[in-house]
């Protein structure tokens, strides 16, 4: 079992503005460890960047605690936080790049702030340059780089550090989808490289499903479900998640389809990657008799792992339908009712 | 027009460039750190704090309101402590670096208003102090911009200076107001007023030029 980097015990955050009060996050409780990939994943507004600020406390907690290693965050007095915030690094959605200085100094810059002597910053710069593919662009400013290369400027800036995690908070959003996925590709390098945790706010399943060990959903300032990504896409148990694994609106993921007869059943059965390369509905009728008709059938790439997922139409007599979810639980495959 | 208004006129912008350069000098290494305190306390900001904003505020405003003619004035016992004397070129720069502070303090904090708040927070993400930010963070990228307001206020400074000459002062000012108003040389206040503008427009352009230069956004 890796170690903990982070616990979080039932933080609550409240803005206050003029009398009024907002509260954005509520009660959320989530551990992260050591070396994983962990997504926060949620819809606008739903309180993932509040969070992923309170992880170096960007943002002030009004209740709970945030251990680190450990160490309660929220008792650290500033300086110990600065201290404490070398090895936490945080990427943007907006780069935040020094645009009047170069993408060389625009890296030596925590350097600096960490005391590292001067003659070192110079060569780790460069290193971290090296690492992110970036290193003839040393003597370049920021405004003559794209989203792409800029982005990969502050991953070198951010691990330039030596930090134990990095925060990324809406880091491809500014990004195209081929952008996208090189800077999640150069995320899971690092990852497997370093051994270094990572943690991605987005609101874009894809990223989630592309690099995430693990995901949290947030939603409406509340954890809605955390849990390994293959699980959650299999079987999403919340709303909020199958709102996001069915980006399609909430109404057509409880009942999408009509069904053909009062007596007739929807189901939708989730395959993994093992049970995606086996013809099951073929099978079904070939071993036993039923069949079943296809609303609706897609497949997915989660991890690296092909996901299928299927909604069927039971056939209408109780006894047949009992045959055919036996089968497939039989089979292994995990199946929810939808009409329900 | 006699070699003696000529050799005025030389004079005069000679008297006027010292003026304007002295005052911009002194005016900056007083008003750079106006600006910057008043940005960073602030509310909201670094290093928030509302009493220092509040009567740091205060005080430029009310200079900042004062007409300058009124300051050149009322400047007069000071300067004659500070110089020794309250006429002439250097005695105007007391009054005009004065009447500058709280102008330069002014643009510069709203030249460090501009830096968008995701360089800071990057700062503070880094574990750097307050101190440091403003220091490597916020001022640098506001160079282009502080030079832009830079130029504005050398602008600003050299039509004070001309202000200067009505008491006593020197520089191209006292020339239009001697020659040009009480005795009635149009040719030599025209003249003046050309320099004038001649001046400004320098300045401004060198200005625009520096920003443009040094901006690699």
């Amino acid at each position: 079992m890796s170690q903990k980097i982070y616990e979080l015990k039932n933080i609550t955050k409240i803005y206050r503005n003029e009398g009024k009060e907002f509260t954005a996050l509520k009660n959320v409780s989530l551990d992260i460890n050591e070396g994983e990939i962990f997504g926060i994943i949620g819809m606008s507004g739903a309180g993932k960047s509040t969070l992923v600020r309170t992880l170096n406390r960007l943002e002030e907690i009004d209740e709970g605690e945030i251990l680190y290693y450990g160490e309660n965050l929220g008792s650290l007095r500033s300086k110990e936080l600065r201290k404490k915030r070398h090895s936490i690094s945080m990427i943007f959605q907006s780069f935040n790049l020094l645009t009047q200085k170069s993408v060389l100094e625009n890296v030596m810059i925590p350097l600096k702030i960490a005391k590292v002597p001067r003659n070192e910053r110079k060569k780790t710069a460069l290193e971290m340059l090296k690492i992110v593919g970036l290193e003839d662009k040393q003597a370049v400013f920021p405004s003559q780089l794209s989203g792409g290369q800029r982005q990969r400027v502050a991953i070198a800036r951010a691990l330039a550090a030596n930090p134990k995690v990095l925060l990324c908070d809406e880091a491809t959003s500014a990004l195209d989808p081929k952008i996208t996925e090189e800077i999640l590709d150069l995320l899971q390098k690092i990852n497997r490289e370093r051994k270094l945790t990572i943690i991605i706010i987005t609101h874009e399943m894809a990223v989630v499903e592309k690099i995430c060990d693990r995901v949290a959903i947030i939603d409406n300032g509340q954890l809605a479900e955390v849990g390994e990504v293959k699980e959650i896409f299999a079987a999403p148990k919340s709303e909020a998640a199958k709102h996001l694994v069915f980006p399609n609106s909430a109404k057509d993921i409880i009942n999408p389809y009509d069904a053909s007869h009062p007596d007739s059943r929807i189901v939708r059965i989730a395959f993994d990657g093992l049970s995606a390369n086996e013809p099951f509905i073929s099978n079904l009728v070939e071993d036993t008799g039923r069949k079943v008709n296809i609303l609706s059938a897609n497949t997915r790439s989660v991890g690296g792992i092909g996901f299928g997922q299927m909604v069927v139409e039971l056939p209408n007599e109780k006894e047949d339908q009992q045959i055919v979810l036996d089968y497939f639980r039989g089979k292994g495959l995990s199946v929810v009712e939808v009409n329900e | 027009m006699g070699d003696y208004l000529k050799d005025a006129i030389i004079l005069g912008i000679g008297e006027t460039l010292q003026m304007t350069f002295f005052s911009s000098v002194f005016a900056y290494i007083l008003g750079l750190p106006v600006g910057i305190i008043l940005y960073a306390t602030a509310s909201g900001h670094l290093l928030e704090n509302k009493t220092v904003n509040l009567i740091m505020g205060t005080i430029v405003n009310i200079l900042r309101s004062l007409p300058f003619l009124i300051l050149l004035v009322l400047m007069i016992p000071v300067t004659r402590l500070i110089v020794g004397s309250s006429i002439g070129t250097t005695a105007s720069i007391v009054p005009l670096t004065v009447g500058a502070i709280p102008i330069v303090a002014r643009m510069v904090e709203s030249s460090l208003n501009e830096v968008p708040s995701g360089i800071i927070e990057a700062g503070n993400s880094m574990g750097a102090s307050p101190l440091f930010i403003i220091l490597h963070f916020i001022i640098p990228e506001a160079v282009p911009s502080l030079l832009l307001g830079g130029a504005i206020n050398v602008a600003t400074i050299l039509g004070y200076s001309a202000m200067a000459g009505v008491i006593g002062g020197g520089g191209l000012g006292a020339i239009a107001l001697q020659y040009g108003y009480y005795r009635y040389e149009k040719t030599v206040l025209w003249i003046t007023v050309a320099m004038l503008v001649i001046m400004v427009m320098l300045i401004q352009e060198s200005g625009g030029f520096l920003a443009k230069k040094v901006r690699k956004s």
